[in-house]
């Protein structure tokens, strides 16, 4: 009897469930061993310092050197000038449709923010490259003297373009959540819808607005393709006013090298090793934002 | 008080234009963004586009496009099972909370934040090398499973949670076990839901190009069998438009693109809508 239940159809199938349940557990496990494997060996023989503090990338130079700061900081700038820019928008976006949209327009805008986050990065991308860097180029070349207006302004343009549905999204919801009582408390106290928006349902929501920068973050940090597109791919070292000249993130790093490094080479395992890099840094923020997403929940 | 109360008036006007001017200016790059696109990509389409091959003279994306389909079935059979089995045993078998459901949604959480270009990396050292797969559309698509596999598990189980405990509870007092319940009530009840969120991982695989690039190649040929490199559509407008000589064609390439991301995104938003409808 016990043999017969424990063979049963119920308890095999409900093996298979865990079992696949099980799958993406593997799948983070193996991403990680086959990473760090190929990418720590790498910063070892490069040296930590100066893998992650190196000014120079030449890989292919005579006395090749790795250090990949620049990257870093191109991802850093770039990032925090879409936050600059798409941030504001966005929030102030999600407030809209979560406070203040006529039920009507609701209906056309949720479905434009679904749009927004379904169009491909190589689209987004190609659009930068065809309109905003000639405009760029138009606007400022001259008077600045660029090259190009492949640049790390048009990047970041670009991106505060690519993260406005994920922080509309998330920092909507957020808003949502909060208690629709605080907001009647205070319109019965006599301040205006607006104002009442303004400064008790968007501070309550404070937590989860956070929460939806961040993540804006981990897809800023993580963009490739269209970053590839606009931003001029230069490994050189930049400091943050430079932002009309050409700039290489970590993303970008990958992508242009990958195609032509030779296989098992210290140079490929840089790549890797800036893979690494980019991976800790997401793991950071995912773990930053659940944090954050979980307390604007409790709300 | 007069001056009191106009500085109040004006400061919520001031909040009223902001989170208005917000709004506008958010839909206005999106049609923008769309708007050039087709209106300058749209003249460009031409039936030699839909060639058979390509050629030099002739950058047909038919083989692109007949691609990204192979790509889109095969992944979605790969990831399809493991996402929907993931999700029945969080919602319908663990114990809510317990410690297997929280690394299982952490591991989950993770998967869905990794950009794609580690997916491409990992999908490049792990599946093109070290199992010797070579760029192949098989290497391409065990990526991307593991990418979409987040997708479909949490909109799984967002649509099994929302399914009301009165059913599972009708099934079993007909004496229905766990597993005909599962298979036979809540299921059933959740597909459309779980349909469309199979279709949002569909524009994921149709839109991808950093996770490919180095899995599945980029040589643009009618693919032979699974362990040929290939071309996906958005790859295409990538490669396209990257060389600076087939500008028109990216244009075109990129409509086309475009409006199967819209085909996409439209069904996924009606299936969705019904779905919610038929919840009540």
């Amino acid at each position: 009897m016990f043999i017969k239940t424990l063979i049963s159809k119920e308890h095999f199938m409900r093996g298979i469930f865990f079992t696949a349940a099980l799958v993406s557990i593997f799948a983070v496990a193996l991403i990680c061993v086959f990473l760090f494997a190929q990418g720590i060996p790498a910063i070892g023989r490069i040296g930590i310092m100066d893998f992650l503090l190196g000014q120079r990338w030449a890989p292919t130079a005579a006395e090749p050197a790795f250090g990949i700061l620049p990257m870093i900081l191109g991802s850093l700038y770039v990032t925090a000038g879409a936050i600059i820019l798409g941030v504001p928008i966005g929030i102030f976006t999600a407030v809209f449709m979560a406070r203040m949209c006529p039920n009507r327009l609701y209906r056309l805008i949720k479905p434009a923010i679904n749009l927004m986050a379904g169009i491909p990065s190589v689209i987004y991308g190609f659009f930068g490259m065809v309109v905003l860097v000639p405009v760029i180029f138009d606007v400022f070349g001259r008077r600045f003297g660029m090259m190009s207006g492949q640049t790390m302004l048009a990047a970041s343009i670009l991106l505060g373009i690519m993260i406005l549905p994920t922080v509309i999204s998330i920092a909507e919801t957020n808003i949502r959540a909060v208690p629709q009582e605080l907001y009647e408390g205070a319109v019965a106290l006599g301040a205006s819808h607006e104002r009442a928006v303004f400064k008790v349902v968007l501070p309550a929501a404070r937590s989860g607005v956070m929460a939806a920068v961040v993540l804006g973050v981990g897809r800023a940090i993580g963009e490739t393709m269209a970053v590839r597109m606009v931003a001029g791919n230069q490994a050189v070292l930049r400091m943050p006013h430079e932002f009309f000249k050409g700039v290489r993130t970590l993303t970008t790093n990958i992508i242009m090298e990958m195609g032509y490094v030779e296989h098992g080479s210290i140079h490929f395992g840089a790549l890797i090793a800036t893979g690494v890099v980019l991976f800790v840094f997401i793991l950071i923020i995912n773990t930053l934002f659940s944090i954050l997403n979980a307390r604007g929940g409790i709300k | 008080m007069i001056v009191f109360i106009r500085r109040r008036k004006v400061a919520d006007w001031l909040r009223f234009i902001l989170v208005w001017g917000s709004a506008f200016i958010t839909v206005a790059l999106l049609l923008c963004l769309m708007g050039f696109i087709l209106i300058r990509g749209i003249p460009h389409i031409k039936p030699s586009l839909f060639a058979f091959t390509y050629t030099v003279e002739n950058q047909s994306l038919f083989p692109a496009l007949v691609t990204t389909l192979i790509m889109v079935g095969l992944t979605l059979a790969i990831a399809v099972p493991f996402g929907i089995f993931t999700a029945i045993y969080l919602v319908e078998y663990a114990r809510r909370g317990s410690r297997s459901v929280r690394v299982i949604r952490m591991t989950t959480e993770t998967l869905a934040g990794i950009p794609s270009i580690v997916y491409g990396l990992f999908g490049y050292i792990f599946f093109a090398t070290w199992l010797g797969w070579g760029k192949s559309l098989l290497a391409g698509c065990f990526t991307l499973a593991i990418m979409i596999l987040p997708v479909i598990m949490r909109t799984t189980e967002e649509s099994l949670k929302s399914i009301p405990d009165s059913y599972r509870e009708g099934s079993f007092s007909l004496g229905a076990g766990k597993l005909r319940t599962v298979w036979r009530v809540t299921l059933p009840s959740a597909a459309p839901g779980i349909f469309a969120g199979i279709i949002l991982a569909v524009g994921r695989i149709v839109g991808e190009t950093a996770a490919l690039m180095f899995t599945i190649g980029s040589v643009i040929q009618m693919p032979q069998n699974l362990f040929s490199q290939g071309r996906t559509l958005a790859l295409h407008v990538y490669q396209l438009s990257t060389t600076g000589l087939y500008t028109e064609q990216a244009y075109a390439t990129a409509v086309v693109l475009l409006i199967v991301v819209l085909g996409i995104n439209y069904l996924s938003a009606s299936v969705e809508r019904r779905f919610l409808r038929r919840l009540g």
